[in-house]
């Protein structure tokens, strides 16, 4: 084995994911880095401990779950769908019903989470498959305005159903993130509120992001095996020659609605838990910007690698803070300094109602973007340059780095 | 030379079932039209096991579209296609690769963006069982299977001699080697009659003489029935034990090499008729 690390002398080995020492060695460096997050020992990243990133990056990990459903379905099966958010919706509030303690109107029954996060899941696969025989028919552009459609109708009856969903403007709360055997008291595990695993002291934010964390890693790992085995090619093979792949034997119409129905589960346990981790929210949460900024993710991420949607799903969840942060130090340096920074940034940034700026940071009042809309803007412009520069996404600039590097100091 | 590993072998010997027809394939009198276009116009013939039997014709004689009826792909407006004394009407066409008819495309249509063991794999799908749950948990019989399916695998990529690309995307791979690929993964589906819709197109001579090897040992050592279609006249006539001509979905010979190449109707199929000048 040494000296030829890509030697294999078993097919296991060769299979397995993480097939190289070097794959190996990243992944555990990655995995001790997060799970030393919340200790704020990482020089340089100790930020990443505070309590409002460490909710940032549990939402990515949440999100992570969602975006390797629709890297299934769009990735690997190759369809478009534009009703991720719906999907999400259904799932959150299947979990909302099932989890939560009825309050007035709202339906709820109280159950654990072992019941309530798997069933976000089942019913939202339910509700895919069940849809699939009118997407399995169309593809390409009809096929995301079918599955537009959903969204739309999703809005509706989320709106208006009020006895599950609490109403347009209200919401509803969801169930806490915790652990219990059945309905008694006091959870076995229990993520919202501060305490102690082993001995160590943890606060509520950091057990919320273990607890994601590895949901997320979980999810990854099936996602992982589903491509690499029988089902996971049949999709590949739809998605890159579908007559071909049923004249080899490939039954187009059902692994279409496995698809479906898979990347609709992962949709609903990803919906569950950000209800749940978010606590409340209203029904216009699971709108069409939700299934945009899934499609951001896989297609900036790299379509069909489960690598490529963990980089997209950081990039395209962080972007925000990043903006904000940025737009908050323009702002500063603007209304501090007096130097040549200072003048060139009052021109981006406006400060005040009568101020000329491309970004506002006054919301709804005066000229430029806010920064949700510059988000837009942002993920819109990223989607169309990575498609036209670098259709694998990050993965593809990742795979080009790497390769540069295997080679050097040659060029090839 | 190929070397034909044992587990290819011993599969061909494991295959069983009844012996009990006529013919492998028999094409009954098969009629398809495209609205008023007739594409083919009452073609019979029969394929036996291990035979090679070749379809030629002139460009848009129907020798595809027979194929995309073979498959199920077009369903034939009159006439029959049996399968061992089966029909095949109203099958779909992945139902035709479960039975064991296996085929390349006159344009490669293999997965671009797969690398070629994940291509032969897609090809062992209707040889393998494993779920969307049983393979999401990597556990077990899936696991098994995968490791399994990845030795034969192994075996066609040794049986076709292209190791060397063994984890590059098809996509980057140069045509003849892509052609061979495609013939991978039809020979992965462990079929019994294999459709090879011009495998020597745009080759070189030197590509010609591998691809026609494999062919020979694909029907020797393996014992697959072939149907070819190929406009190669000299690869047909050397290699095939039957052919039949068609011309514009018409059947106008068949029979072996030697008779077809002296049959008049096939002369004036493929050089035209003589001016009567007189």
């Amino acid at each position: 084995m040494r000296g030829r690390p890509l030697l294999y002398t078993r097919y296991e080995a060769d299979q397995a994911i993480l097939n190289t020492v070097t794959k190996k060695v990243m992944v555990l460096i990655f995995l001790s880095a997060l799970l030393l997050i919340p200790f704020q020992v990482l020089p340089g990243l100790d930020f990443l401990g505070e309590n409002d990133w460490l909710r940032l990056l549990s939402t990515v990990a949440i999100f992570i779950i969602g975006a390797l459903g629709l890297n299934i379905l769009l990735g690997l099966a190759g369809q478009v769908s534009l009703g991720h958010a719906f999907f999400m919706g259904v799932g959150a509030y299947v979990a909302a019903v099932l989890g939560s303690d009825p309050e007035g109107l709202r339906l709820g029954f109280g159950l654990p989470m072992w019941i309530w996060l798997p069933a976000a899941g089942v019913v939202a696969a339910g509700i895919g498959v069940a849809f699939g025989p009118a997407a399995v028919r169309v593809r390409g552009l009809y096929l995301a305005f079918v599955t537009l459609g959903l969204v739309f109708v999703g809005d509706y009856v989320f709106r208006n159903l009020i006895s599950v969903t609490g109403g347009a403007e209200v919401g509803r709360t969801f169930p806490p993130l915790e652990f219990r055997l059945w309905k008694e008291d006091t959870p076995l595990i229990d993520f919202a509120s501060d305490g102690a695993w082993f001995g160590i002291e943890l606060t509520s934010e950091a057990k919320t992001f273990y607890f994601v964390l590895a949901v997320a890693i979980l999810f990854m790992l099936l996602a992982k095996n589903l491509q690499r085995t029988r089902v996971g090619r049949a999709f590949q093979a739809i998605r890159d020659r579908d007559i071909a792949a049923e004249i080899m034997g490939v039954d187009e119409v059902s692994f279409k609605l496995r698809a479906f129905g898979i990347s609709s589960f992962y949709a609903g346990v990803s919906g569950a838990l950000l209800a749940s981790f978010v606590g409340t929210v209203i029904p216009a949460r699971w709108d069409l910007f939700l299934s945009i900024q899934f499609i951001a993710i896989v297609l900036i991420g790299g379509a069909g690698t489960v690598a490529g949607v963990v980089l997209g799903t950081a990039f395209v969840t962080l972007l925000p803070r990043l903006v904000q942060d940025a737009t908050l130090w323009m702002e500063d340096v603007v209304e501090t300094g007096d130097n040549l920074l200072a003048t060139l940034l009052d021109l981006v940034v406006a400060t005040e109602s009568t101020d000329f700026g491309l970004i506002n940071t006054l919301p709804g009042v005066g000229p430029g973007l806010s920064v949700f809309q510059l988000n837009q803007v942002i993920y819109g412009l990223l989607i169309i340059l990575f498609l036209i520069f670098e259709p694998l996404g990050l993965f593809g600039i990742w795979i080009r780095i790497r390769n540069y590097w295997k080679g050097w100091p040659f060029t090839y | 030379m190929a070397v034909v590993s044992g587990r290819l072998l011993k599969r061909r010997a494991k295959r069983s079932g009844s012996t009990d027809y006529d013919h492998l394939l028999d094409v009954k009198d098969v009629h398809l039209a495209f609205k008023g276009v007739k594409a083919i116009d009452g073609v019979s013939f029969h394929v036996d096991d291990g035979e090679l039997f070749a379809i030629i014709g002139p460009n848009g004689s129907g020798k595809t579209s027979l194929f995309n009826s073979i498959n199920q792909v077009y369903k034939p407006q009159k006439g029959d296609i049996l399968w061992k004394g089966d029909s095949l009407s109203g099958l779909k066409p992945n139902k035709t690769a479960e039975l064991g008819i296996a085929r390349t495309f006159q344009n490669i249509a293999l997965y671009p963006h797969m690398t070629v063991v994940e291509n032969l794999l897609t090809g062992r799908h209707v040889r393998m069982e494993a779920g969307w749950l049983a393979g999401s948990i990597w556990w077990g019989k899936a696991k098994a299977e995968e490791i399994e399916n990845r030795g034969i695998v192994e075996d066609i990529i040794d049986f076709l001699e292209i190791e060397q690309w063994r984890k590059y995307p098809v996509g980057l791979l140069p045509y003849g080697i892509q052609k061979r690929v495609e013939l991978g993964r039809a020979l992965a589906m462990d079929p019994e009659l294999l459709l090879l819709d011009e495998p020597v197109a745009g080759m070189n001579l030197e590509e010609t003489e591998d691809m026609a090897r494999f062919i020979l040992d694909i029907q020797d050592e393996l014992g697959i029935a072939i149907i070819l279609v190929e406009h190669d006249m000299g690869l047909v006539m050397d290699i095939a034990d039957r052919i039949l001509v068609v011309d514009f979905g018409k059947p106008i010979a068949t029979g072996l090499p030697a008779e077809v190449q002296r049959n008049p109707n096939v002369i004036k199929a493929y050089l035209g008729e003589e001016l009567e000048t007189a």
